[in-house]
């Protein structure tokens, strides 16, 4: 799915349970590698699987705020869990690139690495999901200066969205208007329907590839009754958000409580680990780091995500720019939820909910942005300025 | 599965992100720890055109890159000028740089001064220490169509006597009859006879018409929201007025996020702003 495609082709299908690993085998047969949601070390991450049986069957996971646990969920159930910690930032915008590798023999010789993009078949992408890679395109593809390494592989990938159909804990993807429904991004888009008698998928087809590709595996149309359930299936999803944010006015509210004395209290928690923005799937930021062989006869340059939770994030001569923890809380939220909108024209948050899940200490975005929200101390631009005009005249 | 078939393009990361090895020509100390490299293209060529405001990506060999202002003029192309100060590893690496010894450059990445729209006005350009490095070129590019211009105003401060930037220059400079040139130190040390005091105590009194004036302003960050305070106490609008600002960035190009002050990305949407852009900003502590 190229970003620049369209979900233009509105055919529903039906994809029986026992024909999905012909779905696997189809997009093997296209030469690509076949990326998933899999179970590892109590946690479902996403990586390459071989088989539908590298699914996390039948399973399902419990999250709340710096809680995840997988147990046990509808027997056979291939999509019955949430999301994990990994997103698929990673595949696109790697945690470790090596830009280029440097010698010097007298005089400096830098060469560039290559990079070659893969044919990945992503499966599993959920709704908030396809509205990470939407926000990572105006990021990294939509200004001017752009990511080559993420276009290309963006380039060559094969999406297979699932809707969700069952809302966790911490999710808020209806608060953010990305899910749960996927409307757009995907080649094919699955709803999973589990029932006493029978396990099948309604498939939407979102792309010519996606035609392409589904006119290999044994399909028929779907029923009205079938769409029917899918539909049902998705708005009961969205009415069993774990989670709320109110985004009314959210920008102006942040930058006006700059000052808020809450961001005190969180920062009173916030361990600064970084947590949050590595499990973010929109967070970008990255920092690089030169690396020198013992005997100093090659360096080479390597870009690694960075968080904006670390004091050295904002060093210049002179200081930290932001060196409390008061202050990098606030940045994190203040760029997510709001500066977000002045630079990229979104939201940078898709309501996956992950950095709830994954704080260690619980910290849970929607609740800080309430609290601000219920206590707004708001303290206009203007009125600052006024204020050193005063004292300096 | 065989993905022979279906052989991708490779890519190169993106240009801006490779740097372009140069050659130090010359090198010279401007005060006791502050130098300037005079460099050339290794492969030989011109050196990409640049504004005066504008910086690069300067790259040391296995210690690191860092983001320094252009000091040389905008007018020649075949020299790269860099002046910084070593205060950090980078710059300490650079400073025991030789003739003939190379580095990466990348760039010229940021916004410039406009000094075009300063035609018809004075300009008044006010620097404090290392300040007058990203300057200098708006310097040049102003004397090279002098005509253009109304009165212009150099006013600079620096820590002591031996600190001062580019002394020859200034005193040349102070020697025209078509400049206005005032230099103050905040401490008066050895035979200093000239003017004690900072930097904005000198814009009070400086020749310049704030109705129809220009102002850029580069110097530590305090020093110019004192001294744009005075330049509009003077008369100069905020939107006359434009400063140069410093962040951490590692990329240059806007994609790795270091450089974030409130919305504005201090490399790509700087580092040169108007003033009235970015006061708001300014004033808020660990923004």
């Amino acid at each position: 799915m190229t970003k620049s495609s369209k979900a233009d082709f509105k055919s529903r299908f039906v994809l029986e349970r026992q024909d999905f690993q012909c779905l696997l085998d189809a997009l093997n047969g296209q030469g690509y590698r076949l990326i998933a949601p899999t179970p590892r070390d109590g946690a479902v991450v996403y990586d390459e699987i071989a088989a539908v049986s590298d699914l996390p069957i039948g399973l399902t996971d419990e999250q709340e705020r710096g809680t995840y646990r997988l147990k046990d969920g509808d027997p056979g159930r291939l999509f019955g869990c949430g999301l994990g910690p990994h997103s698929w930032k990673k595949f696109l915008y790697p945690a470790e690139l090596r830009l280029w590798n440097a010698h010097a023999n007298g005089s400096l010789a830098i060469t560039p690495d290559d990079h070659h993009p893969e044919r990945l078949a992503l499966i599993g992408v959920r709704a908030c999901e396809l509205g990470a890679l939407r926000v990572l395109d105006r990021v990294l593809s939509g200004g001017q200066y752009h990511d080559t390494v993420y276009e290309a592989q963006r380039d060559h990938l094969f999406i297979v969205a699932v809707n969700c159909g069952r809302a966790g804990n911490t999710c808020f993807c209806a608060s953010m208007n990305t899910g749960p429904r996927a409307e757009s991004g995907f080649d094919l888009a699955l709803t999973e329907i589990l029932e006493p008698e029978r396990h099948y998928f309604v498939v939407e087809v979102g792309s010519e590839a996606g035609q392409r590709l589904f006119d290999g595996v044994p399909h028929q149309s779907a029923l009205e009754a079938d769409v029917q359930k899918a539909t049902t299936i998705i708005e009961t999803t969205a009415t069993h958000m774990g989670r709320h944010l109110d985004t009314t006015g959210i920008k102006d509210l942040l930058y006006a409580n700059f000052e808020n004395s809450e961001w005190d209290e969180v920062a009173a928690r916030c361990l600064t680990c970084g947590n949050c923005t590595l499990v973010c799937p929109t967070c970008f930021c990255t920092t690089v780091e030169d690396v020198a062989e013992l005997t100093g006869a090659s360096a080479q340059r390597i870009r690694r995500w960075d968080s904006c939770f670390t004091m050295d994030f904002s060093y210049v001569v002179g200081g930290h720019v932001r060196a409390s923890a008061r202050s990098r809380y606030r940045q994190w939220l203040t760029h997510k939820l709001a500066a977000w909108i002045d630079q990229f024209g979104s939201s940078g948050c898709v309501g996956c909910g992950r950095c709830i899940t994954w704080c260690p200490v619980g910290i849970d975005l929607t609740e800080e942005a309430k609290t601000i929200r219920a206590h707004s101390q708001p303290k206009p631009e203007t009125k600052s300025r006024k204020k050193i005009h005063h004292e300096n005249t | 599965m065989s993905t022979l078939d279906f052989v991708t393009v490779p890519v190169n990361v993106s240009d801006p992100m490779i740097p372009r090895v140069y050659r130090v020509l010359r090198t010279r100390w401007n005060t006791g720890d502050t130098f300037s490299l005079e460099l050339v293209p290794q492969e030989g060529g011109d050196i990409p055109a640049f504004e005066p405001g504008q910086f690069n990506m300067v790259y040391i060999y296995g210690v690191g890159e860092i983001p320094i202002s252009i000091s040389g003029d905008p007018a020649r192309r075949d020299l790269l000028i860099h002046t910084t100060r070593a205060v950090g590893t980078v710059t300490h690496s650079m400073s025991k740089l030789n003739v003939d010894d190379t580095l990466g450059v990348r760039g010229p990445f940021g916004s410039a001064w406009p000094v075009e729209l300063g035609r018809g006005k004075d300009i008044v350009i006010v620097a404090g220490g290392i300040g007058l490095a990203p300057l200098r070129p708006a310097m040049y590019r102003i004397l090279a169509n002098r005509e253009q211009y109304g009165r212009v105003v150099l006013l600079y401060g620096a820590r002591t006597p031996a600190d001062v930037l580019y002394r020859k220059e200034l005193e040349q400079w102070r020697s025209q009859f078509d400049l206005d040139v005032f230099v103050t130190v905040d401490r008066a040390t050895g035979n200093w006879r000239g003017s004690v005091g900072l930097v904005t105590q000198l814009i009070g009194r400086a020749p310049f018409d704030p109705l129809n004036s220009m102002a850029i302003v580069c110097g530590p960050e305090l020093m110019m929201r004192f001294t744009t305070m005075e330049l509009m106490k003077r008369g100069i609008s905020g939107n006359n007025i434009y400063i140069s600002l410093e962040r951490n960035m590692k990329c240059g190009i806007g994609l790795c996020g270091h450089c974030q002050l409130g919305s504005v990305f201090v490399c790509k949407d700087g580092p040169v702003f108007q003033h009235s852009q970015v006061e708001h900003l300014l004033t808020r502590w660990e923004l």
